[in-house]
């Protein structure tokens, strides 16, 4: 539980927000041409990360746009949160 | 060689007054080398380097632990057992545990509690009956006990259930495994290690693994805080930090780790003989012998590796069981805590192979590992003894997010494990 700044709303409470998980899996440009081997890493394989992790979130029950977030899931310090299209940080 | 336990040991060590109880296991500094080393020092860790000793006589072997020996989601669970499951392979998987458990007091000289108290699955809506109707027969087929109850036999056999139809989510029926019940979860720990210890595994507290060392395509050994250990074989089993092993050995695994919660209240008289799940309004309550109300709660929805959840999980389990259980309005609670569990995209678990060979992993229980400890032990012990899965785990691999060919229990089992 803790606050996340929405870039559009401001400082809210985490529950007003749903997680969408790992940020920046691009989805794939050819999708006819991908193996078995490159779907289950397209839809299933996940970094997992403990520590600063780059990730997707929703306003859901706000003004209900996505974006970007830079955590630390080891302690939830919310490292930075930047727009959806938006170059990411440097770690 | 260990001392048995039984009434005589007790009346002995009493008269001594308790001062010269043997201990329960060594406290070893690791080897050089090991046939095998178990990464996680949890149930399911000890169950398997149990099973590897005992079976497939591997009797030159380790389990090391980053803390102290189940003190993670073995020591944080609400301890419900249960093999109620819908598909075949999960049914066979959890079947397999359940008949261990009938023997396993028995079997290890060390009394787990183990208590086949039973364990009601409630429907709340149309859609509940149907699905937990279908899983009952599904069940009966494979050979799981498993009955359907009407309202007024849920209120019958748990009569502090509020069966009224006005209220939010009406109880319209529900399952019963009789087979079904719980466990003493620190006894299981506790006896698998020191049965582990007396066939000479060596149980190593205190002792994170900081890396694998791998030359190719095969495991060499692991660096650890205790220095290296060379082995050719590795199982890993460590929950909800399962992904962070991987990454060490440069494998990504289908997980995400998140925490759930459990509570616990004030201890009373007996009031509930059994375990009520439900999955509709995420409530499920037992009470345990000191007398606690074990009520679980759900997962928060993002990664998290802070072993505490949000608020508003806690609250929103309290309200559904406020709300069944009228006469729980006054209790307070005594204790919330959180675990971090591994959830995979199938809510089914990995006991698998790897494409490194001599890396195993045993992961991806998420939120109901607890109920498949003796038979994920003895599986993952198979698997690592031979190179191959038995039979039972063998849907259980890593390969099924390739194939396709997943155990989806989402949503198919009584999901609030």
């Amino acid at each position: 539980m803790f606050l996340i700044n929405c870039p559009y709303c401001g400082e809210r409470d985490q529950q007003e927000f749903k997680a969408g998980g790992e940020a920046h899996i691009d989805r794939p440009k050819q999708p006819t041409e991908l193996s078995d081997d490159e779907w289950a890493e397209y839809l299933f394989m996940r970094k997992n990360i403990k520590g600063v992790q780059f990730e997707r979130w929703n306003h859901a029950h706000g003004c209900r746009k996505w974006f970007n977030m830079v955590r630390d899931t080891s302690n939830d310090e919310i490292k930075a949160i930047y727009k959806m299209g938006e170059k990411p940080p440097a770690q | 060689m260990r001392n048995k336990y039984s009434v005589f040991s007790l009346i002995k060590n009493a008269l001594s007054y308790h001062e010269n109880w043997q201990r329960a296991w060594r406290d070893p500094a690791p080897k050089k080398e090991y046939d095998a080393v178990i990464v996680g020092g949890g149930g399911h860790g000890l169950a398997t380097a149990y099973y590897l000793a005992k079976k497939h006589n591997m009797n030159n072997i380790a389990v090391v632990e980053k803390g102290w020996i189940g003190g993670g989601n073995t020591g944080r669970n609400t301890t419900i057992i249960r093999s109620n499951y819908l598909w075949d392979a999960s049914a066979g998987l959890y079947d397999h545990a359940l008949k261990i458990w009938e023997g396993l007091s028995q079997e290890l000289n060390y009394n787990v509690m183990f208590s086949q108290r039973g364990v009601m699955n409630l429907a709340h809506n149309l859609q509940d009956v149907r699905d937990l109707k279908r899983r009952t027969h599904a069940n009966r087929l494979n050979g799981i006990d498993a009955v359907y109850l009407s309202t007024e036999e849920v209120k019958k056999f748990c009569p502090i259930i509020n069966t009224s139809p006005d209220i939010r989510y009406p109880v319209l029926g529900g399952t019963l495994q009789r087979r079904a019940g719980t466990a003493r979860h620190d006894a299981v720990a506790w006896g698998y290690a020191r049965a582990a210890d007396a066939m000479g595994v060596d149980i190593i507290q205190n002792c994170e693994v900081k890396g694998i060392k791998r030359n190719g395509d095969s495991v060499e050994g692991i660096e650890t805080t205790k220095g290296f250990i060379k082995t050719k074989k590795v199982g890993v089993v460590a929950a909800g930090h399962s992904s962070v092993i991987a990454n060490m050995a440069g494998l990504r695994l289908p997980l995400e780790s998140k925490p759930l919660q459990a509570l616990v209240s004030e201890p009373v008289k007996p009031i509930i003989d059994t375990v009520v799940m439900s999955n509709a309004v995420h409530a499920y309550v037992s009470q345990s012998d000191k007398g606690e109300l074990v009520i679980g709660a759900g997962t928060d929805d993002y990664v998290s590796y802070t072993q505490k959840g949000s608020h508003q999980i806690v609250e929103g389990t309290l309200n559904a069981i406020l709300e069944l259980y009228p006469i729980f309005s006054r209790m307070r609670m005594l204790r919330q805590w959180g675990g971090i569990v591994d959830i995979c995209p199938d809510a089914s678990p990995i006991l698998s192979k790897t494409s490194i060979k001599g890396l195993y992993f045993n992961c991806g229980w998420g939120t109901g590992g607890f109920k498949a400890t003796p038979g994920s032990g003895d599986l993952f012990a198979h698997t690592i003894a031979n190179d191959e899965p038995h039979k039972l785990n063998a849907a259980f691999n890593l390969n099924r997010f390739v194939s396709g060919d997943l155990v989806d229990e989402h949503g198919a089992a009584a999901v609030a494990h």
